[in-house]
């Protein structure tokens, strides 16, 4: 049985997963599951699913050795550049594989929810693209530190709708996004941005996200050889470029890493639980009420992460761990002068762990190493300029970097 | 308190024509919400549902929601809302609704005993479907509590089947697709979902979600045994923390039924 393969009946990896929603979801979940089944089963969906990520999306995506960092580090560190997809991240991927399957489905109108706005901008494209109606919901902090993806996504023509409950962030504009589901559940298709959420979430967005695995196994062949990556790396919030990253190498002989965000690490320090209609490790104070998440890069923060990690980090088959905002900061900086890339700092946590690592000697000198870059810091600059003293001039934290 | 067998209690009131009434409260909403609980009993309340608040209520609109957060914002917990429903001696059941996560967090075994020692009959948990139960069934069944299960207008014929066998104590009808909130006029769903739960049970089968006033009720309980009224009594109490308008309101829906 493949470690990465169908969940079972219940939509269970191992004790995680599942559909714990309201009878009221229940049959649009099902409804969805039989969509996807018959969809993925079928070639000429893939042909158009794969044709638009071509011709549309910009794959594949290249691998890109790091010349100048590897020679720092004394490991042998190689990008899959999930930055240079349309729309600046891997999110693309996932939204046109969804909104081509809610056409299939007879639904023409799209709800999603976004944190930093990275999937309300790649699910505004989709629709753009396939002439529907999109929904987007958005915490009202949120709304107010990501002003430029939510003028992007006006833009696109999606209709972006603040979310006032709870902390209103991420998490809360899950609830809201499914509370939109119930009631337009019979024209809308709820576009679920992460390996997360009821099934069959975890498992189609891991299937739609696992193009960027199976293309990085084939060129990692090409480029490097017949031997595997000594690791793969990929950081996780909900987890689903790690996901489909992890796709590609779960048979083979790589050590799976995925990296949370120190103040949102659901696998180091959850407690298994259900939110929003998973089994999964979650963020929860002793009395069970969820946790906020807090990081530097908003696209983790969610408290909870995608039961199938969940079910990798059970069985010792990825291991997760975290990176602090600080390390974070330092890996964007470095990435950005070593290799002319400018990372989102989600994408940044992969590369904080891996600097970490190679100096401690986790990772042996000489190994090969893999990491998804999964976004471009475009978004972030404001946000860090303000951390490293402003636009003007370069700011105290802007000297050359030296580790 | 007494241990009232909630499929039992709730059937004789069938029998004696009536239609059945419960209101749904916030536990820990205000300082006195036990004197409302009370209240709401005297008032003719047939059981009364008991809302343990949790932080993420997906099924629930903004008028639970903000309940939820006022109660806990007041620190308001599990046990500190089970364990102080046992000061209570009512002669009607009480029924638990929460969300699965505090169910777990708290361990099914031990959240079965404090609703035993609450003296809770049954409980609700919305998020919790028939196929993922049997952790909590078997803590429950230790203690004689029921639990409940829910349909929606979506619910095909032969799942309806299938939870209507599963479902004690009553069966919970979501009577519009949609969260739990008040509406301008009854959805059609309900009457309909009403009447093809009849016809598949004999467990009361009780109208939940989006009633909002007297009428609807009168209108929906010509096919289903009762309502479970929440979000229109609780929209009364944030108004009007003394719940005096709620209880006014829920004196008139009681006159009514």
């Amino acid at each position: 049985m493949p470690v990465m393969g169908e969940p079972d009946a219940f939509g269970k990896f191992g004790d995680f997963g599942g559909r714990f929603v309201p009878e009221s979801l229940i049959f649009a979940c099902q409804e969805l599951e039989d969509g996807f089944r018959k969809a993925w089963a079928d070639r000429a969906f893939h042909d158009e699913f794969e044709e638009i990520l071509s011709s549309f999306g910009g794959r594949p995506t290249p691998i890109t050795y790091c010349a100048r960092l590897s020679l720092k580090l004394g490991v042998n560190i190689y990008l899959k550049r999930e930055d240079l997809a349309h729309t600046g991240s891997h999110k693309i991927n996932n939204v046109i594989g969804q909104a081509l399957l809610a056409k299939r489905m007879g639904k023409h109108n799209l709800i999603a929810e976004t944190g930093a706005g990275q999937h309300g901008v790649a699910s505004a494209t989709a629709a753009a693209l396939m002439g529907m109606k999109c929904k987007v919901y958005m915490g009202a902090v949120d709304i107010g530190r990501q002003a430029l993806n939510v003028f992007r996504m006006r833009l696109l023509g999606a209709e972006v709708i603040s979310v006032e409950s709870g902390a209103k962030t991420l998490k809360d504009a899950v609830n809201d996004a499914m509370r939109a589901w119930v009631s337009e559940v019979e024209t809308t298709h709820y576009c679920l941005g992460s390996v997360m959420g009821p099934h069959p979430y975890p498992w189609m967005v891991r299937e739609f996200q696992s193009i960027i695995g199976k293309e990085a196994s084939l060129q990692w062949e090409k480029l490097v050889g017949k031997s595997s990556p000594d690791y793969v790396v990929a950081c996780v919030g909900g987890g689903s470029n790690a996901a489909g990253t992890f796709a590609g190498f779960a048979e083979a002989t790589s050590t799976l890493i995925g990296v949370e965000a120190a103040g949102g690490a659901a696998l180091s320090f959850g407690i298994k639980g259900v939110v929003h209609g998973m089994a999964s490790s979650i963020l929860q104070d002793e009395y069970g009420q969820i946790n906020e998440a807090h990081s530097i890069s908003a696209g983790l923060d969610y408290p909870g992460v995608g039961p199938e990690h969940a079910y990798l980090a059970q069985i010792n088959r990825a291991k997760y761990v975290s990176a602090n905002d600080s390390e974070v900061l330092m890996a964007f900086k470095i990435l950005s002068q070593l290799e002319g890339i400018i990372p989102a700092l989600e994408s940044a946590h992969g590369i904080a762990w891996v600097i970490n690592a190679a100096k401690t000697g986790e990772i042996e000198p000489g190994s090969n190493v893999l990491v998804t870059l999964s976004g471009r810091g475009d978004k972030d600059v404001a946000q860090v300029s303000e951390l490293l003293g402003g636009f003007s001039g370069a700011g105290p934290g802007l000297e050359e970097v030296d580790f | 308190m007494n241990f009232i067998d909630l499929e039992t209690h709730l059937k004789s009131i069938r029998k004696s024509g009536r239609p059945i009434l419960v209101p749904y409260i916030t536990g820990g909403i205000t300082n006195d919400w036990m004197h409302l609980v009370e209240e709401l009993a005297h008032l003719g309340a047939d059981a009364i549902e008991i809302g343990i608040p949790f932080s993420d209520p997906m099924i629930d609109g903004p008028v639970i929601q903000e309940a939820s957060n006022l109660a806990l914002q007041r620190g308001a917990t599990t046990e500190s809302i089970l364990l102080e429903l046992a000061q209570l001696n009512l002669e009607i059941p009480l029924v638990a609704m929460t969300y699965y996560n505090l169910v777990l967090r708290a361990d099914p075994t031990r959240f079965a005993n404090w609703c035993h020692e609450g003296g809770v009959s049954g409980t609700i948990i919305p998020d919790l479907p028939p196929e993922e139960m049997r952790p909590l069934e078997t803590a429950l069944d230790k203690e004689s509590i029921v639990n409940v299960l829910l349909i929606a207008p979506s619910t095909t014929d032969e799942r309806l089947k299938f939870i209507a066998g599963k479902s004690k104590g009553f069966l919970y009808t979501i009577g519009v697709m949609g969260t739990t909130g008040e509406r301008t006029d009854l959805a059609e769903s309900a009457t309909i979902l009403a009447k093809r739960a009849k016809q598949v049970t004999d467990l009361p089968v009780l109208v939940g979600i989006g009633i909002s006033n007297e009428i609807q009720a009168q209108e929906v309980t010509k096919v289903a045994d009762g309502v479970v009224i929440g979000s229109a009594f609780m929209r009364r109490i944030l108004e009007d923390q003394s719940g005096k308008s709620a209880l006014k309101f829920f004196s008139s829906l009681r006159s009514a039924l």
